[in-house]
């Protein structure tokens, strides 16, 4: 449980004139949950674009694992064992559920246009597996029965588990959660704590980002607090919850607090 | 236009009709039905010899063969490629027709301008340097999105075009004649008078261009491509090497379209560069778009509608172009996706399975 996976040291991103995110360190340590809290605009899912490669930090460095990500395209990252999901939704939605899924597992495998015009051995080998692997990662987050369907049809709430679905296929060590909760009701949110603390059963660790502190408070076994761009908080959701800069953050300060 | 929908509608549930009708057959009734099919595409050059349906296929004013080669072989073949990249991998190429010269060039250069080799050598050599000129314009240009990958496209094909006009070595605004033919075989002459043997040839080519795209589509790499037309950042966060795959449509496309100018140019035996206008490009896009972009099958029809139907209309003379152009337009208005859109999801999965239990069965 000690051993830090991905580190983030001193980050600083600039957009022009905009600093998102302002030296923050942070450190994710293998097989933990770690919440990353704060309210809109704080920077959260900007420290995500950093860690997968979309943006490249104005200053300070991220390591996975003691490599540099600096050097490497979004796509290697990806290789190194990093996945993630998105805010809003970003399926391939003219493809199947199932078809999505494999996009993913793609990922791990070799055979190119070569293989797939011989249809070589070793390309069936993967396809099959490939297949057999996507369709156990649409069970384990229970909508393998619209595994045909394309992704533009299905319901929100499937829509949001096969982007975990298509994560997971990646084969990570991270497994980043970009507001999985969204547009969830209380029911949902319930089911998907119970998703994401079985997820961590299987071994990955799981950078969570949420805006729903109640989800974050109890499947996170740390919490990190940004708010406009810096780290406030870092410890135990117990502890976070009562920290009064965090509560400032959240609420706000009154004026004349005496 | 309630009349006209009606009527579409009435013929798209008749294909429909045919479909299932299909999906139930077990493997040998569905293989012979496909054997039927292609000797009955090879039978096409006598279609207008039969008494009734000859009428209606017939061509005025031109032989039904030769537009079967000229025209129809050639746009399917380019059609097919040209859907590998704006259909699949959804790259909007606007200069297609510059492959299809560099194809025809290529073998007009080996076999008579400055060389001698036979028809068949030059046909693999052709297609490599198609493919590397794919790649050539690819590498620097993928990077591009949207608008600005159709603009250097579109310059791409102008450029091939005004070189092959102004160079000497290519032989300039008179073109290169004398170009090979393909050889005689399997009792097939190929000469000037009878497209007959051309149209064989080229339909080969169409079943083997079908075979090798159907097994990239169902495959690590269509997947690749896809997910690139659908979001192209989220397929690289996914893992997917988008340009490396970008890369691999773009050339192979061009590998495609290549071919079709090969045959072209052992066919005319003569070319120039008035034979690769811009307008080119342009019809294989329509005829990939009319038919239904993404859809394999949808891209065949295209470049069979496209090319086709002007000649068949040809006793409209000067009104064919207008009849072509309101039913291009119409067709964008009430079937935006193309004739046959591409198919995502149950119906067309469960027959693959199907096929592919088949498969495994055998």
């Amino acid at each position: 449980m000690s051993e830090v996976l991905l580190d983030f040291n001193n980050v600083t991103m600039q957009f022009g004139g905009v600093t998102a995110l302002n030296e923050v360190s942070l450190q994710i340590k293998q097989g933990e949950i770690l919440g990353l809290i704060g309210p809109n605009g704080a920077g959260k899912t900007t420290c995500f674009n950093v860690m997968t490669g979309v943006y490249a930090p104005t200053l300070g460095t991220v390591s996975f694992e003691g490599k540099n990500l600096a050097k490497l395209k979004r796509f290697e990252i990806t290789k190194v064992g990093i996945a993630r999901t998105f805010q809003n939704i970003r399926l391939f939605s003219e493809m199947t559920a199932l078809e999505n899924v494999m996009v993913g597992a793609d990922a791990r495998k070799k055979a190119s246009v070569g293989g797939a015009i011989l249809r070589t051995s070793r390309q069936r080998h993967e396809e099959k597996e490939s297949r057999e692997r996507s369709m156990e990662l649409l069970q384990f987050m229970g909508i393998s029965d619209r595994a045909e369907t394309a992704a533009r049809n299905l319901p929100y709430g499937y829509q949001r588990r096969l982007e975990i679905a298509r994560a997971l296929a990646t084969e990570p060590k991270l497994l980043c959660l970009d507001e999985p909760a969204a547009g969830f009701n209380p029911a949902e949110k319930e089911e998907l704590n119970e998703l994401i603390l079985k997820i961590r059963e299987q071994g990955y660790t799981v950078l969570l980002i949420e805006h729903d502190m109640n989800v974050v408070m109890k499947v996170s076994d740390r919490v990190a607090v940004l708010d406009f761009g810096q780290k406030i908080a870092d410890g135990l959701p117990a502890d976070v919850r009562n920290n009064p800069a965090v509560i400032a953050a959240y609420l706000g300060v009154e004026d004349n607090a005496s | 236009m309630s009349l006209v929908l009606n009527f579409w509608l009435r013929v798209t549930a008749l294909f429909s009709g045919f479909g299932e009708q299909f999906r139930a057959m077990n493997k040998w009734q569905r293989y012979s039905a496909y054997g039927l099919g292609v000797v009955a595409l090879y039978l096409l050059p006598y279609w207008p010899d039969v008494p009734v349906l000859g009428q209606i296929v017939n061509t005025p004013g031109s032989q039904f063969e030769t537009v079967l080669n000229d025209q129809v072989v050639i746009f399917v073949l380019i059609a097919l490629g040209l859907n590998v990249v704006v259909g699949i991998a959804g790259l909007l190429d606007l200069g297609y027709v510059g492959f299809y010269a560099v194809g025809a060039y290529v073998t007009a250069i080996l076999t008579s301008a400055h060389g001698n080799l036979p028809w068949l050598l030059a046909l693999p050599i052709a297609v490599v340097i198609s493919m590397l000129f794919g790649l050539i314009l690819g590498t620097p240009t993928l990077r591009l999105r949207g608008d600005y990958l159709a603009i250097v496209t579109l310059g791409f094909g102008e450029i091939i075009r005004l070189t092959a006009k102004n160079m000497d070595w290519l032989g300039a605004s008179r073109g290169i004649s004398n170009i090979k033919k393909p050889p005689s075989m399997f009792g097939l002459k190929f000469g000037v008078l009878d497209a007959k043997p051309y149209f064989y040839l080229g339909l080969t080519m169409v079943f083997i261009v079908i075979f090798i795209l159907h097994r990239l589509e169902y495959s690590r790499v269509g997947r690749a491509w896809v997910a690139i037309r659908e979001d192209e950042d989220a397929a690289e966060l996914m893992g997917v090497n988008t340009f490396k795959f970008k890369l691999w449509a773009f050339t192979i496309g061009a590998g495609i379209g290549g071919l079709a100018g090969v045959h072209y140019a052992g066919k005319v035996g003569f070319i120039n560069p008035d034979n690769f206008p811009l307008q080119l490009s342009i019809l294989f896009l329509a005829a990939v778009v009319l038919g239904g972009s993404g859809n394999m099958y949808g891209a065949i029809l295209g470049g069979i509608l496209v090319a086709y139907m002007p000649e068949r209309l040809r006793n409209f003379s000067d009104k064919r172009i207008l009849v072509f152009g309101i039913v291009l337009v119409l067709m964008m208005v009430f079937r935006p996706e193309g004739i046959l859109p591409k198919r995502v999801g149950n119906e067309h999965k469960k027959r693959r399975a199907k096929s592919q239990e088949g498969e495994v069965a055998s």
